[in-house]
């Protein structure tokens, strides 16, 4: 569906993209993942022609750089914010949307309704909140029902509980007809919605893996924060230390650093060496 | 690529909204209204005073009003639109549907020149309503034909305002040059070309070239006719003018702005296509 071969950006001398070969089949979801500036979001904003680039990119056997409004048809967006005015109504962005895709305004209140936000069509942009924002774009992306989805971090500014109901959402929308994209920081949204993980470093396709080998293959490490027992800080911290478990006492818990695929061995660890877990939280 | 101009008129719908809730709109609009309404009652106080009739210092004063407040109204306004929707990330979201470039920068252009026009129509719309209540003499064709050519600056200064910002990353750097064009075009270049002709001693019709070449100055050639003056108010280009085109010299002047509209538009077409959104 999308097949990109030697895709390069330059911005002076910096080089954004570096020879990028990808290919997205049909119905197949791909997450672009990949430190800031490691070139995820340059690809997407390449393949919908917002940025001029060297190489070849093809959309349904469709050359972007000749087709480009071809291109853009079969094509749904997500920003990582909406950048609306915030005085415009939802429903009136979805209006101006539909238009520009030649979509019947008639499926509008349908959308809205998939994506949940018609009880809120006449409120002004600007009064809602990040999750119900990125709904909207999500709607906005899905006039027209295209067969591609392009999602730029679409749940980098929203609150944990925003970002569990944004990416349900997203995983309801995978079809065997639809092809989605989506650039993403967050491993658990990518375990969740990608069938395949491309890893990009310095504008350059470092690893292809599937999602759930990503933790491993990139030796990602997680932060625990551990709540135990207040007076047994110190003893905890040294004893997992003595099991070759990386732990520092905080004031409030212990701090372990763990490889992010095996979170369960450091509060099984604590456990062994008598100190109960009460609680504990991700940090990273 | 097909040129759709359905697509073009959704853009431009959307534009003239902007531009209609825009604060700047509304700042200039109220400004040109409360100055040309000012420049009306003063003109017909002093009429009464000094006991002469006619329109003509009401109309000279709406037109240096016209010269220098539209030119601004235009470049900052056509600078900041699209600047500001590229810093805002709102030109991507436009740009990711299926749009071309020079449709959306034609629909844009159109809503925001629909937008002033109504600003410079309410404006002169106050200044003649004024006039016509207090009885002042003069006819509503001369200020309708002033309406439409200050209209026509104000659609060309919005044309070399987009032009600006077509390239701009930033609406500051885009605000910053529109106020140095408008500084040029209204100040600087009938200082430099008068300073120019004194100092090589230029022909005058090189001098008339000069003048009606600038935009500002066109309008005010095109304008002074329309209320009945000699263009020998303006000086030896003026009477140059008069001499060698005639009654033309109005004409002229406003296919002039009508090139201002199509260069600069023509200029921030390619910068725009070329830069990235």
């Amino acid at each position: 569906m999308i097949v990109t071969r030697g895709l390069t950006k330059r911005y002076g001398d910096f080089v954004a993209l570096d020879s990028v070969d990808l290919r997205v089949s049909t119905g197949e979801s791909v997450a672009l993942w990949g430190p800031n500036g490691a070139g995820k979001t340059t690809v997407v904003r390449c393949i919908l022609g917002l940025s001029s680039y060297d190489g070849q990119i093809e959309v349904a056997g469709m050359d972007a750089a000749c087709q480009p409004k071809r291109v853009r048809s079969l094509i749904g967006h997500v920003p990582q914010e909406l950048a609306f005015y915030n005085d415009q109504t939802v429903i009136e962005a979805a209006d101006f949307s539909a238009r520009l895709k030649r979509v019947d305004t008639d499926t509008l209140e349908a959308t809205l309704e998939l994506v949940g936000v018609t009880s809120h069509a006449y409120k002004p942009i600007g009064s809602l909140s990040g999750g119900l924002k990125q709904r909207l774009a999500i709607g906005l992306a899905l006039l027209g029902n295209p067969p591609i989805l392009l999602l730029d971090e679409p749940t980098s500014n929203l609150d944990a509980g925003s970002r569990e109901s944004v990416v349900s959402l997203l995983h309801d929308l995978k079809s065997p007809e639809r092809s989605m994209v989506l650039t993403s920081h967050h491993i658990e949204e990518i375990g969740l919605l990608a069938d395949r993980v491309i890893v990009f470093e310095t504008g350059r396709v470092v690893l292809e893996c599937g999602p759930h080998e990503l933790s491993e293959r990139m030796g990602l490490r997680s932060w625990l924060h551990v709540r135990i027992s207040a007076g047994t800080l110190d003893e905890a911290a040294l004893a997992l230390s003595a099991r070759g478990i990386r732990a520092w006492p905080n004031r409030q818990g212990v701090l372990v650093e763990v490889p992010s695929q095996r979170k369960g061995d450091a509060l099984r660890a604590f456990d062994d060496a008598g100190y109960p877990v009460v609680d504990f939280e991700v940090w990273r | 690529m097909t040129f759709e101009w359905d697509l073009v008129l959704t853009v431009a719908r959307r534009e003239l909204h902007d531009t209609v809730r825009a604060r700047l709109l509304w700042i200039y609009a109220g400004a040109f209204g409360v100055l040309a309404s000012a420049l009306t009652l003063s003109g017909l106080a002093g009429n009464r005073l000094s006991g002469t009739g006619g329109y003509g210092r009401t109309a000279a004063s709406l037109v240096a009003l016209a010269q220098t407040m539209v030119p601004l109204m235009g470049l900052t306004l056509g600078a900041l639109t699209l600047a500001g929707a590229r810093e805002r990330g709102a030109l991507r979201f436009v740009l990711a549907h299926p749009v071309s470039r020079t449709e959306v920068l034609v629909g844009t252009f159109l809503g925001l020149a629909g937008g002033l026009f109504g600003a410079v129509a309410a404006g002169f719309g106050v200044a003649g309503l004024i006039g016509a209540v207090s009885g002042a003499p003069g006819s509503p064709m001369s200020l309708l034909a002033l309406t439409g050519l200050a209209a026509l600056l104000a659609v060309s200064m919005v044309a070399v305002g987009m032009a600006i910002g077509a390239g701009s990353v930033r609406s500051s750097s885009a605000l910053g040059f529109s106020v140095l064009a408008w500084l040029l075009l209204v100040f600087a270049g009938d200082l430099g070309i008068m300073g120019t002709a004194l100092a090589t001693r230029m022909p005058v019709s090189a001098l008339l070239f000069s003048v009606i070449a600038n935009p500002v100055e066109a309008f005010r050639i095109a304008a002074v006719p329309t209320f009945g003056s000699s263009l020998d108010i303006l000086g030896p280009a003026g009477s140059y003018a008069i001499d060698t085109l005639g009654p033309a010299s109005g004409w002229l002047a406003a296919v002039v702005l009508v090139v201002w509209i199509v260069g600069p538009g023509w200029v921030g077409l390619r910068r725009f296509r070329r830069c990235d959104a």
